[in-house]
């Protein structure tokens, strides 16, 4: 019993980081209609320059945590504005190949600035709390509240302001929102901005509880993408709901599998989903 | 001043043009409606005013202002409106969203025109906290006016509302319209139920083939027995 919270527990955890990713990869696929293949990478940079706010300039975490969101926040609408703005009218995997691209070019900048390395934000171990025998990290505790917070905060976003309402249009009818008189251009502009500060928080946690390296986004791309398909893509809530169900699963498969087969895990459960129910558990987008 | 005047319009999608000098006139208040053969390019024509078709020749006045090739997002802010035939409503928003959606562009109190949308479709009020994909056909077409309404626009662009519609919806959208023009908005509108759309007209234009072919009265065009037998079904 003990054993099983304690796996739960790690699911939980996974699943938040996974969560704030693939909130942002679905709204993106909402809006302009493209599997955006750089949003692992958006996390490893939010990731990197929080640690640029915690050992670069000293800061206190929390503070080198509105850096690496805001900075990832911006770069992702300055990618939008260069690259993707001029890509809108071309076909989705033509935008597909380029966010592959953006991915490669984000990546190596990143090595090329902190070096290949594993980095951490902090020097030391925390003792983890042991209550019942489950052991409990302090971090966890940023991690999950933190993703909550975030979560609740886009629903009210997306349910009680103006220009949430307005993505939500948009992602329901584009041509229609632009004959309604909504500015798409705005509404995109705040798709990035959301989708890159949930990105970046993604990767600060995931930095948070494991530690820091070039390619640690780019590895959680698939599970990210697993449970955007999973809850249905276009679907934040389903989303949401995705992400909890692929962490959980991956974690408590290493009561089976090898640790190293994780990856499979999300794999097979967006094709089983697929196979099962083509729309997702929230009824998104048919890809 | 005239509402509307389009004059000999030349445009399409893509390189080939489907309107090959289309002209139309509209004066406030006045309802217009487009007839003709499948093909005829009404639809486009319509399109073509609001911005959504490119007009490679020609130009298209809106009350005295030059307004071709503006983006329909700007065309909207200067009072004109259009309810696309088909996907006119946000499925997945509520029924008040929808609205809301509609005046998206205003920054001012709009209440009193949601009491007046209301007023005029009370189904809606009660489905108001439904998602508008939930609704019959007809409710819908009620949504997707009472969207575009939501400017108090002086010209609303109707494209087949009652397409697709059972006789009885046909009928009461067709009576709701009335009532919008009779508050003082200008009506244009393609229509496949083209007698009861030139009975209630003022005014009809039937183009056919990209280009005007008819041009008079709504009952004159109703007892013009070449008319009659070649676009309205004898």
């Amino acid at each position: 019993m003990v054993h099983f919270v304690q796996i739960l527990l790690y699911g939980i955890v996974l699943g938040s980081v996974i969560a704030l990713g693939a909130i942002g990869v679905s709204l993106i696929f909402g809006i302009l209609r493209f599997a955006h293949f750089a949003h692992g990478d958006l996390m490893t940079l939010g990731a990197y320059l929080a640690l640029a706010g915690v050992s670069g300039l000293s800061l206190p975490m929390f503070f080198a945590f509105l850096i690496g969101i805001a900075g990832t926040a911006a770069i992702s609408v300055g990618i939008d504005r260069v690259l993707y703005r001029q890509l809108r009218r071309v076909s989705p995997i033509i935008l597909l190949i380029s966010s592959l691209g953006v991915a490669l070019m984000v990546r190596s900048s990143i090595q090329m600035i902190w070096g290949p390395d594993n980095k951490i934000y902090s020097g030391g171990v925390t003792m983890p709390w042991v209550v019942e025998g489950i052991r409990i990290k302090p971090e966890w505790i940023y991690i999950v509240g933190g993703a909550v917070v975030l979560m609740v905060l886009l629903h009210l976003f997306l349910q009680r302001t103006r220009l949430g309402k307005a993505m939500r249009a948009m992602s329901d009818n584009a041509d229609l929102a632009r004959v309604s008189g909504i500015d798409t251009e705005k509404v995109i502009i705040w798709t990035w901005i959301i989708a890159g500060v949930l990105a970046a928080a993604a990767g600060i946690f995931l930095g948070l509880d494991t530690r820091l390296h070039p390619i640690m986004g780019w590895k959680l791309l698939l599970p990210v993408f697993a449970a955007a398909i999973f809850g249905g893509i276009g679907k934040p809530y389903g989303a949401i709901a995705g992400a909890l169900v692929i962490g959980i699963a991956q974690e408590f498969s290493t009561l089976f599998i090898s640790p190293a087969y994780k990856p499979a895990v999300a794999f097979g459960l967006m094709v089983a989903i697929l196979v099962w129910r083509p729309t997702g558990l929230f009824s998104g987008k048919v890809l | 001043m005239t509402l509307l005047l389009a004059e000999s319009i030349y445009g399409g999608y893509g390189g080939t043009d489907i309107l090959h000098g289309v002209s139309m006139a509209m004066d406030p208040g006045e309802m217009v409606v487009i007839v003709g053969p499948n093909g005829a390019g009404k639809s486009t024509a319509m399109k073509a005013v609001f911005g959504l078709v490119n007009v490679r020749e020609g130009r298209v006045r809106f009350q005295d202002e030059d307004i071709t090739n503006l983006a329909p997002d700007r065309i909207v802010g200067r009072g004109m409106c259009y309810v696309p035939q088909e996907a006119n409503v946000f499925p997945s928003l509520t029924v008040h969203e929808n609205l809301e959606m509609g005046a998206f562009i205003r920054r001012d109190d709009y209440s009193d025109q949601l009491d007046r949308v209301y007023e005029l479709f009370p189904p809606l009020k009660e489905k108001r906290r439904q998602a508008a994909g939930t609704l019959s056909g007809g409710q819908r077409q009620m949504v997707a006016i009472g969207r575009a309404l939501m400017l108090d626009p002086r010209l609303l662009l109707l494209d087949e509302p009652t397409a697709g519609l059972s006789p009885r919806f046909i009928d009461l959208i067709f009576e709701r319209v009335r009532e919008i023009n009779d508050q003082g908005v200008g009506i244009l509108m393609v229509e496949q139920n083209a007698k009861q759309a030139l009975a209630m007209a003022d005014r009809g234009y039937i183009l056919v083939l990209g280009r005007n072919r008819h041009e008079d009265t709504g009952p004159n065009l109703l007892n013009d027995p070449e008319v009659a037998e070649m676009f309205l079904g004898g």
